[in-house]
């Protein structure tokens, strides 16, 4: 199934990826080219085969483990401040991006 | 190039040479850091500073001068910049990293630094770790020491490099489809990437989450097993890290342990009883008549330490490439969408409102080869379509994985085969179709794909670009946390053979 110019514009959108007209024909081509490779996969046969998601679970069963919900050493105003040095723009703690709700 | 790591064979000689006092640390590392600005056509390193060198250089020394020197005091290695790293840049190759400061050191490269180990710095990588020949970095292509047309592989391309020219003793390295294993292969240097959670994720800069496994490259096997033990261990702050590995705890040890029992067999057939699968997928069209000569010598030597040849069938090797173009993007367009230009990375200048600025900014910080994966990743996963291809790849991949398991189960203890079809190809010399350059991928995905350890060691030389001679690497392939066998015998074979101690610019 080859994807069209509407399929490449909505999945930029949902990709968050702008796609300029004069770049759609190439990678138009190339994504059906990838999706033609892919595209092998529909011809085998995985009945009663369950999806491996965690490698090792070919082994066991794999359980993810979870933490305790409970305040880390880095919950500090210091730390905080810290970690938001590589934000684009910053305010009292908080990150900055433009207007959403008029 | 005469370099001066030329005069240590490996990490042991080394050592013996810093604990004598013939050179102390903080020499030897304004030595390298001297050596890495004279090689800056190389473009392997992204980032060196020399005062946070040195003074982990200072830590090392006053552990020598109080004899409590470790295993790995003193040796000079760097990180490939996918590791998050405190006071070195870390950008994944990427302008959309351009200007991030990690306020944090990866477990990884932690673990190193603890191990008293002297980091010269970052090294280039394909963007997020996709691509296969360090083409797709935002630095530029690094070249290859044996021949500097050519590519040293990828993404780990600058780890290959730096440890091939000798300007390290050993690199990290990330490995999701084969980026440990292809570039140590075509740089003639040894590489090996771990059972799937044995080694720490966490501030390991995620591309394929299910895939991504930290590895190590150095000179050899004996070198390997040191730096590779020392990254081992369980990690709470990683969700799919391994607590224990068949009943032996996760831990730096457990590798070492196993490598040291399997190499205690002083006799001339060390390699007495064990059982070499060689799949007949590894040896069809496609793979270069000279490589295969020299994989097949390679398993000649081990027959004589010993070890028996067996055929097996790995009869879904060629499905591997289409399913990890389907997970591989899926998982990397999910695990990229954090790069929003709200709280780090690349912000555009100009937008017109919240959608605008992040589609603006991600379409400017990432590369062709990224926002390509993203496309299709987001596409696999898009609605009406994630049963029909992420699903199926899934299952496809547990067929991949049973393959291994039943290969395993009764016919061998190690599988072997070639790393790459082909040498290293010339800078730029990729073609213009995408799928091309993966095909090459093909002896390493499923590997992935199944969690499984593999190493690559040289084992000779075939001709590539210009007719020049250039490495050829031996694949082996282990079941689960047999991390210590693979290791062990890659040792064996290096000392009967000569290939790891070659160094471009002598005669091969």
């Amino acid at each position: 199934m080859a994807l069209t110019e509407t399929d490449i514009a909505f999945v930029a959108k949902l990709a968050r990826l702008h796609v300029t007209p004069d770049q759609q024909p190439a990678l138009k081509h190339e994504l059906n080219l990838v999706m033609g490779l892919i595209e092998q996969l529909q011809s085998i046969d995985t009945k009663g085969i369950e999806p491996l998601a965690h490698p090792l679970s070919v082994l066991h069963d794999i359980e993810l483990r979870l933490r305790e919900d409970e305040r880390l050493a880095t919950n500090t105003i210091a730390q905080r401040d810290h970690l938001m040095q590589n934000a684009p723009a910053t305010a009292d703690g908080l990150f900055l991006v433009p207007r959403v709700i008029e | 190039m005469a370099l001066f790591l030329d005069q240590y064979a490996d990490i042991i000689a080394l050592r013996q040479a810093l604990d004598n006092k013939q050179i102390s640390v903080k020499e030897l590392t304004q030595t390298l850091l001297g050596e890495i600005k004279h090689h800056a056509n190389l473009n392997a390193f992204v980032d060196v500073q020399a005062d946070l060198s040195l003074a982990q250089a200072e830590i090392a020394e006053q552990s020598i001068a109080c004899g409590q020197a470790g295993a790995l005091t003193g040796i000079p290695l760097a990180h490939k910049d996918i590791f998050v790293t405190e006071g070195w840049r870390t950008t994944a190759g990427s302008r959309m990293l351009a200007d991030y400061r990690s306020p944090f050191d990866a477990t990884v490269v932690q673990a190193l630094l603890k191990a008293q180990t002297v980091s010269l710095g970052k090294l280039s990588c394909d963007e997020f770790a996709m691509g296969s020949g360090n083409e797709h970095a935002a630095t530029g292509p690094v070249r290859n020491p044996w021949d500097l047309d050519v590519v040293p592989g990828g993404s780990s391309g600058g780890s290959a490099a730096a440890v091939a020219a000798g300007l390290v003793l050993g690199a990290t390295g990330t490995d999701t489809g084969g980026s440990v294993r292809q570039p140590a292969a075509l740089s003639g240097i040894c590489g090996i990437k771990p059972t799937y959670g044995v080694a720490s994720r966490f501030g390991m800069i995620a591309y394929a989450s299910s895939l991504d496994q930290a590895g190590v490259m150095a000179r050899s096997a004996a070198d390997l097993a040191l730096l590779l033990d020392a990254i081992s261990g369980f990690d709470p702050r990683d969700a799919t890290s391994i607590e224990t590995c068949r009943a032996v705890a996760n831990a730096p040890g457990r590798i070492l342990s196993d490598y040291t029992r399997f190499n205690n067999r002083n006799n001339t057939q060390p390699l007495a009883g064990l059982r070499i699968g060689v799949p007949n997928e590894y040896f069809g069209d496609g793979l270069n008549n000279d490589v295969a000569q020299a994989i097949d010598q390679a398993l000649v030597v081990l027959e004589s330490l010993g070890a028996k040849r067996v055929s097996i069938s790995l009869p879904n090797t060629a499905l591997s490439i289409p399913a990890y173009y389907v997970i591989a993007p899926a998982e990397a367009s999910s695990n990229l969408a954090r790069y929003d230009a709200v709280r780090y990375g690349h912000r555009t200048e100009t937008y017109t409102d919240l959608a605008d600025m992040s589609a603006r900014s991600r379409t400017e910080g990432f590369g062709e080869e990224v926002r390509k994966r993203i496309m299709i990743g987001t596409y696999v996963l898009s609605h009406g379509y994630y049963d029909a291809y992420y699903l199926q790849a899934q299952r496809v991949r547990r067929l991949i994985a049973q393959d291994f398991q039943r290969a395993f189960a009764d016919q061998c203890d190690v599988i072997m085969g070639p790393v790459t079809p082909t040498v290293a190809p010339a800078i730029g010399s990729l073609s213009t179709d995408p799928t091309a350059e993966w095909l090459g991928d093909i002896y390493t995905l499923s590997v992935n794909l199944a969690g499984l350890p593999g190493l690559s060691v040289p084992c000779g030389f075939a001709p590539g670009h210009r007719s020049q001679p250039l490495p050829v690497g031996l694949q082996m392939i282990g079941n689960y946390f047999d991390e210590g066998r693979l290791l062990a015998v890659a040792h064996q074979f290096q000392l009967v053979t000569d290939w790891h101690q070659r160094r471009p610019g002598a005669p091969t």
